[in-house]
């Protein structure tokens, strides 16, 4: 309960104290100090609180519900401020609309709002809390150096608001610890709303035209998802009694179902599936840290996050297949748009979104061997992802790009950056990696309860393949090779991307101690079964593991007994292996572009087909439910 | 261990077979153009060649990639003749190949760099069919792993025409044959620049070959998967499916990349999901 209690509390005082700090010098260790304590306090939760099922706690503060209230209708209040202050009327509608459908539950059930258990821990919490606990604070780490090169960069055109940076981003830690720690679905919607806010703040940092539009579309889809979070706890309420996630998922599937694909729905918006996507897409316009904290491993996690909790309540139900389809669509429309783009971030953005389809996926299908898949997808997906987002980061500020095709010859400008690149790629998409291991686990989930799924896992695998393969073989290609990029990479950005890449390779080789520890008994207390792999096929993933680590060993032998000839371009080159003599003798240079098949509109098509798909699939669930 | 026969097996024989179904392989189709052809053995003779020769590379960590994908390859075979999960076997099969393709960027040529596309293209296009094989398999025998479907007591494309069908589309892409050769052809029926092997030469193209090998073998036992448990019938119809792609090979000629995926996907679409839509219903 301490531990619980205090990885809620601390960061929000942590962020407060850097409300307060003015001076850079001083900053820097107050942000090192609590991300250190975050992080120890999260691991800490691991040891206390294990082994056992789940645990819950009563967490009576006197006037904790008056304090959350007042603190709801301060945002609300500050929400309306920015929507008239920008002309934004819809938002001003939302915003009305969720304030006013609070304002009646708090007046109407009058005293009945009590909950008997307003904070619980299980397995899966302690995952999620890890998640946030270390790849969080990790990223506030990497966003000190960051922010400091981000505004040398844009000195005239952003003004350094660095003190509410930081103070937002520890609030938004809070509030995450707070979402996966709840059992009282008010508090997890108090909780909600404080990161929707906080994405909203964070989007719209430069202050420009672009990021203010943004930021307000990014504010009215999740305030949408909000909207449809108070209805699901108004109707269970009213029908149910009830505003307690544990007895919700003990109550059986007929009468709670409607409530919860509100529920469900809110985590759609949140985790950015299909048509909500264009608000993580968006969302690119942020500095990088905040991409990376926000949109690939923590917020975007909580949408899929709630939906699982629930995948018990959605297996083999109309509403769950649904929700399936529109993870599978996003899954298979996303990757394409992936393969299409060459903006790493947007590359980043949509195979984001991708995953957290193929996790919704396993949530709507939710048998046990599916949600099992799905936690190792939030596992994984969190490292390798936000390994590869703070990589671009850098990147992107030294060479002033952040087109894949400019990252050619990388391996040679900046080899530590190149590698740690290659290995989250690596993470997202290859044998024996992470990913794959999810992939793999998705699959055979899929078999064994409706293959027609598998259709949309396996196209959009192989989309995934294409553009990761075709990333990574542009870092290795070398052309004119320019060295020393990378010296001027500070060190509070090193940390957290060597600790990111040992721990993405590390937890392949730990993932069935992490599977063994926490995922099963979580399995086992819901549906009394855990799933297996076998433990041959382990051994022989662990021995591939082995093998793909040689690999950068066998450099040792690099460039002995071989002797190094111009490459052949069809012409006599000239002096080098990128120049060759062309027509009427002068001297080309030759080019090399990865292939992004299809048109330049291709993403607009493909978004508008898909969205379309999964409106209409979100439109028949309701119809039916109703 | 009792399957390490089985693996030593491929390990040590596969290139011989691989490389004698190679010669045969250029016999046939030098008489289906009215040649009399090369030796059976020329393969062979081909390898030891470029084993002599000097190792001339563009970019000197270019040939390390070659040896893991000869590695994976290898390994890839041997879990699949132990009996292994077969899906593990095609995700190790795909890393093997990104090897290959890595090696081919990591040359820095456009030619190679142009046929490194053109396999993850191929990859792209040949991957949905090779795991829906697997998972018609599996819906069949109820089991993934390789030793229990080989002992299936009924031949398999009997349950799987489609995807029979789908895998034998889909295999010209695997074996480098026409007209779905984009990357590299297997025979230089019309190309003046090789692909993705364009900057490879001696130990390494040696090894590219043999690994290639290794791959026919491997392929050749997914096919021989669909007619177990009979032995004679299983050899008989995976030679004979040899056979149709040389035949294939030799009819056709290349087509667009456009073409090739768009075509693999339709058939695989078509064919090897109908056929588990089918399993699907009748299992219910």
């Amino acid at each position: 309960m301490f531990w619980l209690g205090f990885l809620i509390i601390f960061p929000l005082a942590a962020g407060l104290i850097l409300l307060a700090v003015k001076n850079d010098l001083l900053r820097t260790p107050v942000v090192k100090l609590s991300a250190a304590v975050i992080c120890a306090a999260s691991i800490a939760l691991l040891v206390k609180s294990y082994p056992s099922g789940p645990v819950y706690f009563p967490a009576e503060f006197p006037g904790a519900d008056r304090i959350m209230f007042a603190v709801e209708l301060a945002i609300a209040g500050y929400i309306v401020f920015c929507a008239i202050k920008f002309k934004r009327p819809l938002t001003l509608v939302l915003i009305g609309l969720q304030t006013l459908a609070m304002l009646l539950l708090e007046f109407t059930a009058k005293g009945k709002l009590h909950a008997e258990h307003n904070l619980f821990i299980d397995n899966f919490s302690v995952i999620m809390a890890l998640i946030i606990g270390i790849v969080g604070t990790l990223i506030c780490v990497y966003a000190i150096g960051y922010m400091r090169d981000f505004h040398e960069h844009f000195r005239k055109e952003v003004t350094d608001r660095r003190r509410s940076f930081f103070f937002i981003n520890f609030v938004f830690l809070s509030a995450m610890f707070g979402i996966v720690f709840s059992n009282n679905l008010l508090w997890l919607y108090f909780f909600w709303e404080i990161t929707t806010v906080c994405s909203f703040v964070l989007i719209g940092y430069k202050k420009n035209g672009e990021s203010i539009r943004n930021s307000f579309l990014a504010l009215d889809l999740n305030l949408l998802g909000g909207l449809a979070f108070a209805a699901g706890i108004i109707y269970l309420h009213f029908h149910s009694g009830t505003i307690e996630l544990d007895k919700v998922l003990s109550m059986g599937k007929a009468g709670v179902l409607l409530p919860v694909a509100l529920l469900c729905f809110a985590g759609m918006v949140k985790s950015a599936q299909l048509p909500f996507s264009p608000w993580l897409t968006g969302a690119m316009v942020a500095p990088t840290p905040v991409s990376a904290l926000l949109h690939s491993s923590t917020m975007v996690k909580a949408g899929v996050y709630l939906i699982l909790r629930f995948s018990l309540l959605l297996q083999g139900t109309f509403c769950g297949i649904m929700i399936a389809f529109v993870g599978g669509t996003t899954f298979l429309v996303a990757s394409f748009i992936a393969m299409t783009a060459s903006d790493a971030k947007k590359v980043l953005a949509y195979s984001t979104i991708a995953n957290l389809g193929l996790i919704v996926l396993c949530a709507g299908v939710g048998t046990y061997e599916a949600v099992w898949a799905a936690i190792l997808l939030i596992i994984f997906h969190a490292l390798a992802k936000c390994l590869l987002f703070l990589c671009v980061g850098v990147v992107e500020h030294k060479i002033h790009s952040r087109d894949i095709e400019d990252m050619s010859g990388l391996v040679v400008s900046m080899p530590r950056m190149s590698v740690m690149m290659q290995i989250g790629i690596a993470g997202m998409f290859l044998a024996p990696f992470g990913m794959l291991i999810s992939k793999w686990a998705v699959l055979r989930a899929l078999v064994d309860y409706n293959p027609l799924l598998a259709i949309f896992v396996v196209f959009g695998g192989a989309a995934t393949l294409f553009f990761w393969v075709k990333w990574m073989g542009k870092l290795i290609t070398v052309m004119e090779p320019k060295t020393g990029q990378e010296e001027t990479v500070s060190r509070s950005e090193w940390v957290p991307l060597y600790s990111l890449s040992f721990l993405t390779i590390a937890i392949c080789g730990l993932f069935p101690a992490v599977s063994h520890g926490l995922i099963d008994p979580y399995i086992k207390v819901i549906y009394g079964k855990v799933v297996s792999m076998g433990q041959g096929n382990i051994t022989i993933m662990l021995i591939m593991l082995g093998m793909v680590c040689l690999f950068p060993l066998s450099f040792i032998n690099l460039g002995k007994k071989v002797k190094v000839a111009d490459s052949y371009l069809g012409g006599a080159n000239a002096g080098s292996s990128i120049r060759f003599q062309g027509a009427l003798g002068q001297v080309k240079e030759a080019q090399m572009q990865n292939y992004y098949l299809g048109k330049h509109d291709a993403e607009v098509h493909l978004l508008k087909f898909g969205s379309f798909a999964c409106a209409g699939l979100i439109l028949i669930m309701f119809i039916i439910l109703r | 261990m009792k399957n390490l026969p089985l693996i030593l097996a491929y390990v040590f024989l596969a290139p011989f077979v691989g490389g004698l179904l190679a010669g045969i392989d250029r016999k046939i189709s030098a008489r289906m153009q009215s040649r009399i052809g090369p030796p059976l053995f020329q393969p062979f003779y081909d390898v030891l060649k470029l084993l002599e020769k000097e190792n001339l590379v563009a970019r000197r960590s270019q040939n390390l990639y070659i040896i893991f994908y000869l590695l994976f390859m290898v390994f890839t075979g041997g879990l699949f003749f132990a009996g292994g999960d077969i899906l593990l076997v095609i995700f190790a099969f795909t890393l093997a190949a990104i090897f290959l393709v890595l090696g081919a960027y990591k040359a820095s040529s456009p030619y190679s760099f142009i046929g490194a596309e053109r396999e993850l293209l191929q990859m792209m296009a040949y991957e949905p069919a090779v795991i829906f094989t697997a998972i018609g398999m599996y819906m069949v025998t109820k089991s993934f792993f390789v030793s229990d479907i080989a002992a299936f007591r009924t031949p398999l494309w009997q349950y799987l025409p489609g995807i029979f069908l789908s895998f034998v589309f889909i295999l010209a892409l695997k074996l480098r044959k026409s007209p779905f050769d984009l990357s590299s052809s297997h025979h230089a029926h019309q190309e003046i620049v090789r692909g993705i092997t364009t900057e490879f030469s001696g130990k390494a193209l040696a090894m590219i070959e043999l690994t290639h090998w290794y791959e026919t073998v491997l392929v050749m036992g997914i096919v021989y998967l669909f007619f177990t448990p009979g032995v004679l019938f299983a050899a008989a119809m995976t030679l004979f499916v040899y056979f149709f792609t040389i035949l294939v090979d030799n009819t056709f000629a290349r087509v667009k990349w456009q073409l090739a995926v768009n075509s693999c996907w339709i058939v695989t679409i078509v064919l090897g999901i109908a056929n588990i839509i089918v399993l699907f219903l009748l299992k219910r």
